[in-house]
């Protein structure tokens, strides 16, 4: 709503004719580029080289092992990597992991952030307490998750007969759970940010209306925590993708696309193949954004027009 | 004037400092040169640290050995040393490989050839088996610490006489589970080099390929579809156990002597003797051993050599003296210490037969300083294993056809012996050129 009132103004902006600038002017804004540059030069080697050379490799049949057999192969690697059926099986998996895991903590997160926003005895220390999962490096969580689940010495193994690292269903939902249970309270704490957006006032006339408690959860303030529920679904969607550390320790031997381009890329030393598979997450990941921005409109943090001069 | 030379003394005085703090650590550096230090890359191992103490003692100061420990999973300490080799490291000196990897790092340039008077005292009185795992392209590349071969242990309250096959292992297993007793039998069958090592016994054993002896192409003959077809019955007649797909060398000790186990056999390492013996002592007092099982009646098991070699980095500044110190590790002293003390199979043949203690100056002793027979009983078992044994396919991409057979392997329970066999075929052909990709 507020996007199609303000969209407009930069455009206009645009088509105006350009208007002579003045001497000194001209001088401050060449001042200005100039003491951007440093700043600009070290964001594109530190960022874009690494992307543009990986690109580059990705081009290559280039194994450290057999140094001598390099040549450029142009698209080759593309075509083995998506034509290879484990490529395949690990990018489902990714995805289905950051499907399921991100709507359950949308959910979740929700009611947490319904919950928090509501409480009024001792605030601060609930806020505290239910951000302490996404306090613990994953990496360490994952080792506790493993130890509570392993077969035969974890203390809440004898809870599913299937085993639940070692059966393939009951290992998936043993990931997805490690995953919710770490990021929920980010969820939660961007949701509540996004509640607080919503006047009390609204809330208020839409009862003296009749609004029952679901009607003024759906139709006020959801509506008005949109931007801080795509924001919140966004960063957890390209953050779910990247998953590798619970999935790594959890259930050695199962890959999403990370770890695949790890074990090539670390494990088999084959810097084309695993280059070609980073600059595939490289492009979901632009996907999955752009979906986001353009088609459910999703602001950008920096990206309102108040902001700029 | 008086107040800008202050400040331009002031501002030399930082600068000094500032340069003195940063010539600091070359400055150390520097004192430190005087005496050479030999960088040791190897796994965790519980005696190898008075190895040293002792290997430096006798370089007398011409240079000490500093033990770094690698992670203790192979996956982990191979990965830290190519990632360190590819980027020319000249920090590492002495490299310990598992024997699988020295084909990858010669070919790769990583590692320095033997030659000489070097050679000669790498290659004396080695086993012919696990000196082959120590070449390459018919050079010698590394010098063999110790060499590995399973074995089957089992418990003579449960099966007084072993199984000779696997067949006969299963069957015997079965029996015991009617009959309520435990019956498990526990193997490393995770999605790891631990599954391969298993099945390229089971097929060497069954007298198949499958690649061939040069490492280049693809066999995969009837003896390897057989292999896949007893996996498969192991996995899927339910005298496994439960984390039968997570288990590593680790967990399958560990369920073998745990309180109430229901393990009968266990196919291992014989570390495993040491770690009962100290562990389980109830259990330990019943523990036997023999071969591994065969497949073909009447015909012995062709047991994976596994264990380890030290080489010397391509890129070490002091390789004379790495030569002498990996050669000091592994001389025939050390090596039947750590077999005393840790059972880990020595690779120079006259050790087997070494009738003295640690010590040779004081008597032996059970306890104090007992001699290879007292505390190493399976050696004799170790030794016609290692006699019968077989190396895996020694080839530059052994990594990738590793990671493809455990990845096709794994579950054992899914496997359908002639379309895995295919996939198998198809996929490792693949991987031998370092083409497609890693699972």
């Amino acid at each position: 709503m507020t996007h199609a009132a303000v969209k407009p103004a930069p455009a206009d902006a645009a088509k105006k004719p350009k208007q002579e600038l003045s001497e000194g002017k001209r001088a401050e804004r060449k001042l200005g580029l100039l003491l951007c540059a440093p700043a600009a030069i070290v964001m594109i080697a530190v960022t874009g080289w690494p992307v543009i050379y990986s690109i580059w490799l990705s081009m290559q049949r280039y194994d450290l092992r057999f140094p001598n057999q390099s040549e450029f192969v142009f698209l080759d690697n593309y075509a083995t990597v998506l034509g290879s059926g484990y490529w395949w099986d690990a990018f489902g998996l990714t995805m289905l992991i950051t499907v399921v895991s991100v709507i359950l903590e949308l959910v979740l997160g929700m009611c947490l952030a319904l919950i928090m926003h509501r409480t009024i005895v001792g605030r601060g220390i609930v806020r505290t307490v239910s951000l302490i999962p996404y306090g613990i490096v994953t990496v360490v969580a994952a080792f506790s998750w493993r130890y509570a689940w392993d077969d035969k010495t974890g203390y809440l193994s004898d809870l599913v007969s299937a085993g639940a690292l070692t059966d393939k269903t009951a290992a998936f939902f043993t990931v997805v759970l490690a995953e919710v249970w770490k990021t929920t309270p980010f969820m939660a704490l961007l949701l509540m940010a996004g509640l607080a957006l919503v006047p009390d006032d609204l809330l208020k006339a839409a009862s003296m209306d009749g609004a029952g408690p679901w009607q003024r959860f759906t139709k006020v303030m959801v509506p008005v925590m949109k931007p801080a529920i795509l924001v919140a679904l966004l960063f957890r969607t390209l953050d779910a993708f990247r998953i590798f550390d619970n999935l790594f320790v959890l259930t050695p031997g199962t890959s999403s696309v990370s770890i695949q381009t790890y074990n090539n890329l670390i494990k088999g030393l084959n810097l084309g193949i695993g280059s070609t598979m980073s600059v595939l997450i490289f492009i979901t990941v632009a996907i999955i954004a752009f979906i986001f921005i353009k088609v459910f409109g999703t602001a950008a943090p920096g990206s309102d027009p108040g902001g700029k001069r | 004037m008086r107040s800008a030379s202050r400040t331009a003394r002031g501002r030399r005085l930082v600068a000094a400092l500032g340069a003195a703090i940063i010539a600091m650590p070359l400055v150390a550096a520097c004192g430190s040169d005087s005496g050479i230090t030999i960088n040791v890359y190897y796994s965790p191992e519980q005696v190898f640290d008075k190895v040293v103490a002792k290997c430096n003692q006798q370089a007398n100061g011409r240079y000490t050995i500093a033990y770094n420990k690698l992670p203790r999973e192979g996956d982990g300490q191979r990965e830290q040393m190519v990632r360190r080799l590819a980027a020319n490291d000249s920090e590492m000196d002495v490299l310990g490989l598992d024997v699988v990897w020295v084909a990858e790092f010669a070919e790769a340039g990583w590692i320095l050839e033997w030659t000489g008077q070097h050679k000669a005292e790498a290659e004396r009185d080695v086993f012919p088996g696990p000196l082959s795992t120590a070449q390459w392209n018919g050079k010698l590349y590394s010098a063999t610490k110790n060499t590995n071969v399973q074995l089957l242990w089992y418990d003579d309250r449960l099966t007084p006489s072993p199984p000779k096959t696997f067949d006969e292992m299963i069957s015997t297993a079965e029996q015991l589970k009617k009959d309520g007793k435990p019956h498990q039998i526990l193997l490393t069958a995770a999605q790891y080099e631990g599954l391969v090592v298993n099945y390229n016994t089971i097929v060497n054993s069954a007298g198949g390929h499958i690649l061939s002896d040069d490492g280049k192409s693809v066999v995969m003959d009837e003896g390897a579809v057989k292999g896949l077809e007893i996996l498969k019955r192991l996995a899927s007649v339910g005298v496994t156990s439960s984390d039968l797909t997570s288990a590593k060398e680790q967990q399958v000790q560990l369920g073998f002597q745990q309180a109430n186990s229901k393990a009968a056999f266990q196919l291992n390492w014989p570390f495993v003797y040491a770690s009962i013996k100290s562990d389980a002592p109830d259990r330990f007092q019943h523990l036997r051993w023999t071969q591994y099982p065969g497949v073909i009646p009447g015909q012995p098991s062709k047991p994976t050599i596994g264990g380890f070699n030290l080489a010397v980095s391509a890129y070490s500044r002091h390789p004379q003296e790495s030569f002498e110190a990996a050669l000091c590790l592994r001389n025939a002293d050390n090596q039947k210490f750590q077999a005393i003390n840790e059972s880990l199979p020595p690779t120079i043949q006259s050790v087997y037969d070494d009738p003295t203690p640690v010590d040779k100056d004081k008597p032996a002793d059970e306890k104090t300083n007992p001699t290879m027979v007292m505390a190493y009983p399976m050696k004799d078992a170790v030794f016609e294993s290692l006699k019968a044994s077989e190396s895996r396919p020694l080839t530059p991409a052994y990594q990738n056809a590793s990671t493809v057979i455990s990845a096709i392997l794994s579950p054992p329970g899914d496997i359908d012996p002639p379309a895995t066999a295919a996939r198998l075929k198809r996929e490792l052909q693949d991987a031998l050129q370092s083409k497609g990709i890693l699972p």
